[in-house]
């Protein structure tokens, strides 16, 4: 058990151990057993290397101590959890019209969901989807558990979440609302799971948001989503992530491509949540696609904010560009590490990456890594990290025309980000993102 | 309007302005010319309050108010207007944004409601019009990637939004077509009145043709060495700047002779 945290989250660790025997004693779980061998694999090792410290490379600069230290239950009340509206509601992109979906918990409400009368269009939950071809097919073959402690945890444990499968040929007319809400009386470990599969020639938009009840118990919520996105098939996703500071998100992405394929992720987090990690791998494993990944992180307070995306080029002709954003306020940490890889198959690559810090707070502390790491030799590529203040002369501009402090700040952070939320193609959300801006720059 | 008398100003331990004094009028147009480091740009910058710029002596009231008590956006509020020479590039902010912003400041300032998006849109139809200022610039993300003519040309409409009781035109001139200087002109005409003053700052006597000033004033070496009327303009024009420069060091010199 080297390089992992053992004192202090030695019960969560022990637990899940405990968790995982439990279960698998218990041979009432009809799984299949494809699953429960993968299960069997995660499970070993996690076991082997438990939760990562930081002499872990990636998790040098994010501690996780802190973080893990309550007694956690893993077991979730059996009764579904009763959801105030309001909160829901609030949680949606104002004036979008959509199909609501609402995720407590990790676990999918049909409830509180919009039924979603599309031809080829399949929602489930992740535990009633095992039998299908396409879980069968695609869950558990990208997400590489034995560097992600977290991926692992989750696949040897995980009990729920969403399964959404868009047939080949489908085009999804309106955009898909996904609202994750946690809500918890207890210290509680979620290890939600999900999995997207965008067939053939399918389009669709997919928002989804993470809120959390406000309760005094601290929830950590290790979440897994696959995906794929078939050959010439489009898919823009988004993350909106809010919480309150009882919030610890690790959040694991993984993106499968295929040939012509289009994947644009747009991630925007705001202040609350104390610990935000999110790891967003995108493997471009066909010829022509095309990957876009815009994040904007407002972080506040003593928040721990870690972007790790990985962009693997496997295939020639492709094209990515990652853009990422942070105004940092108060005493907040920032992480940023970009992996780009191009491997030796992959001619004629443009790979771009840029990560640009706007430090508000004198004690907020940024890590910006970026790497590059070329195997092929006909490429462009590059990638650009900077760390900087207001612009001075800029400010006296907007001050020597009547704007005080105040605005001209916020103005001046709008603008910063401006670069990321003009890029959002959906009105209503670039307005509910600039809400959030201005709520986050005045709490 | 605008009394300062004895203005020392340094900037980094280095001495400017020298002990400079200027009375400036309601109604009136004050020209301020003078050789290239003598100081021009340094008086607006101290007037409108930049950092880095430190007042050692003198003093300046506006309206009978302190001036160099106040914030840089209260001197704006209060009616002090800079077009700079060089403008700054913001992307990302909107043009119609930040003058929208600007002027429900200066209202705020003045217990005035924001103002209603009618009668917004009404003025700035109005203030392109008199500037001929293109729809498409007032649209796009302040000064980003505007020539050098544009980002003036903004400079004189944002004036025109404002309204400002002084305003301080810093080489407006400079970088502008023939036309352009015709057009900027004659807007700085219309919004001449006799409640408003202005203090034109330029190189050329060919800006003082279209907008006629009441004084013209030589700055040299961080003092105003002469001042006159609009005819100094023209034998500056014709002479330059060194039969001034023997004579102001005459003056600096004298006393250690007495
Ligand atoms: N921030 C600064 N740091 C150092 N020196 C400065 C600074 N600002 C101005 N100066 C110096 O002060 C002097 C006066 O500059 P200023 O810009 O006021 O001249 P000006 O009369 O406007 O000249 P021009 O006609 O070229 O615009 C110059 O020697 C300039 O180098
Ligand atoms: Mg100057």
């Amino acid at each position: 058990m080297d390089n992992t945290i053992t004192q202090i989250s030695n019960s969560l660790y022990s637990q899940c151990i405990a968790d995982y025997e439990l279960r698998s004693s218990s041979k009432d779980t009809a799984e299949p057993a494809e699953l429960s061998a993968l299960r069997e694999k995660a499970f070993q090792q996690f076991k082997k290397t438990g939760f990562p410290s930081t002499k872990v490379e990636d998790w040098k600069y994010t501690n996780l101590t802190p973080f893990l230290k309550e007694e956690f239950i893993t077991e979730q009340e059996s009764d579904l959890v009763a959801v105030e509206e309001s909160l829901v509601e609030k949680a949606m992109v104002p004036g979008l019209d959509s199909y609501r979906v609402v995720v407590v918990n990790g676990v999918y409400r049909p409830d509180l969901s919009d039924n979603i009368p599309h031809e080829g269009v399949y929602l489930f939950p992740l535990s009633a989807a095992i039998g299908r071809p396409a879980f069968k097919k695609h869950f558990g073959q990208y997400t590489d558990i034995s560097r992600n402690h977290f991926a692992a945890v989750n696949t040897a444990l995980f009990r729920d979440g969403l399964f959404l499968e868009i047939k080949n040929n489908t085009v999804l007319g309106k955009p898909l609302q996904v609202v994750h809400l946690t809500a918890a009386d207890d210290h509680t470990f979620l290890q939600p799971r999900h999995l997207i599969v965008v067939g053939t020639s399918a389009a669709a938009t997919i928002i989804e948001s993470y809120v959390t009840v406000d309760n005094e118990a601290s929830v950590f919520i290790n979440h897994v989503s696959e995906i794929v996105v078939g050959e010439n098939a489009q898919l823009q996703h988004y993350y909106i992530q809010t919480g309150n500071e009882k919030a610890r998100y690790i959040h694991h992405t993984e993106v499968y491509q295929l040939a012509s394929s289009v994947y644009n992720n747009y991630k925007a987090s705001f202040p609350g949540t104390s610990l935000l990690r999110n790891n967003l791998n995108v493997a471009l494993d066909g010829e022509n696609v095309e990957s876009h990944l815009y994040g904007l992180y407002l972080s506040g307070g003593h928040q721990l904010v870690d972007n790790h995306t990985i962009v693997d080029h496997r295939k020639p002709h492709c094209q990515s560009n990652e853009l990422y954003k942070g105004v940092m306020k108060d005493e907040a940490t920032g992480v940023f590490n970009g992996k780009i890889f191009v491997r030796k198959d992959a001619q004629k690559t443009n790979a771009f990456q840029q990560n640009n810090n706007l430090m508000l707070g004198k004690k907020a502390v940024i890590d910006s890594k970026p790497q590059l790491e070329i195997f092929a030799d006909d490429v462009k590529c590059s990638h650009g990290s900077t760390v900087g203040q207001f612009n001075q002369e800029a400010m006296f501009y907007l001050k020597s025309r009547g704007i005080g402090d105040e605005k001209a700040r916020a103005l001046l952070i709008h603008a910063f980000a401006y670069d990321v939320t003009e890029k959002i193609p959906i009105p209503e959300v670039q307005a509910h993102i600039n809400q959030l801006i201005e709520e986050g720059l005045k709490s | 309007m605008l009394s300062i008398k004895n203005l020392k100003a340094s900037v980094e331990e280095k001495e400017i302005l020298k002990g400079l004094n200027l009375e400036v009028k309601p109604g009136e147009i004050h020209a301020i010319m003078g050789p290239n480091g003598s100081g021009k740009s340094t008086l607006a910058s101290v007037l409108t309050g930049k950092e880095n710029y430190e007042v050692t002596a003198g003093e300046v009231l506006f309206e009978g108010k302190d001036l160099l008590e106040l914030s840089p956006e209260d001197r704006a509020r209060e009616g002090i207007f800079l077009a700079f020479q060089y403008p700054v590039e913001i992307p990302g902010v909107s043009n119609i944004n930040f003058l929208k912003t600007a002027l429900n400041e200066i209202r705020a300032y003045r217990k005035q409601p924001p103002i209603e998006a009618k009668e917004f849109l009404r003025l700035l139809k109005e203030k392109q019009k008199l500037l001929e200022f293109d729809t498409t610039l007032a649209n796009r993300s302040l000064n980003e990637g505007f020539s050098g003519g544009e980002k003036k040309r903004n400079e004189i409409f944002q004036l025109a939004m404002l309204e400002p009781k002084l305003a301080i035109l810093d080489e407006t001139d400079s970088g502008l077509d023939i036309d352009a200087l015709r057009i900027v002109s004659r807007g700085v005409n219309k919004l001449r009145s006799s409640k408003n003053a202005f203090i034109i700052i330029t190189h050329y006597q060919r800006l003082l043709d279209y907008i006629v000033p009441d004084y013209v004033h030589v700055l040299y070496n961080g003092q105003i060495v002469k001042s006159g009327t609009k005819e100094l303009a023209l034998e500056l024009e014709e002479k330059g700047y060194d039969w001034l420069k023997e004579d102001a060091q005459e003056t600096t010199l004298k006393p250690s002779f007495q």
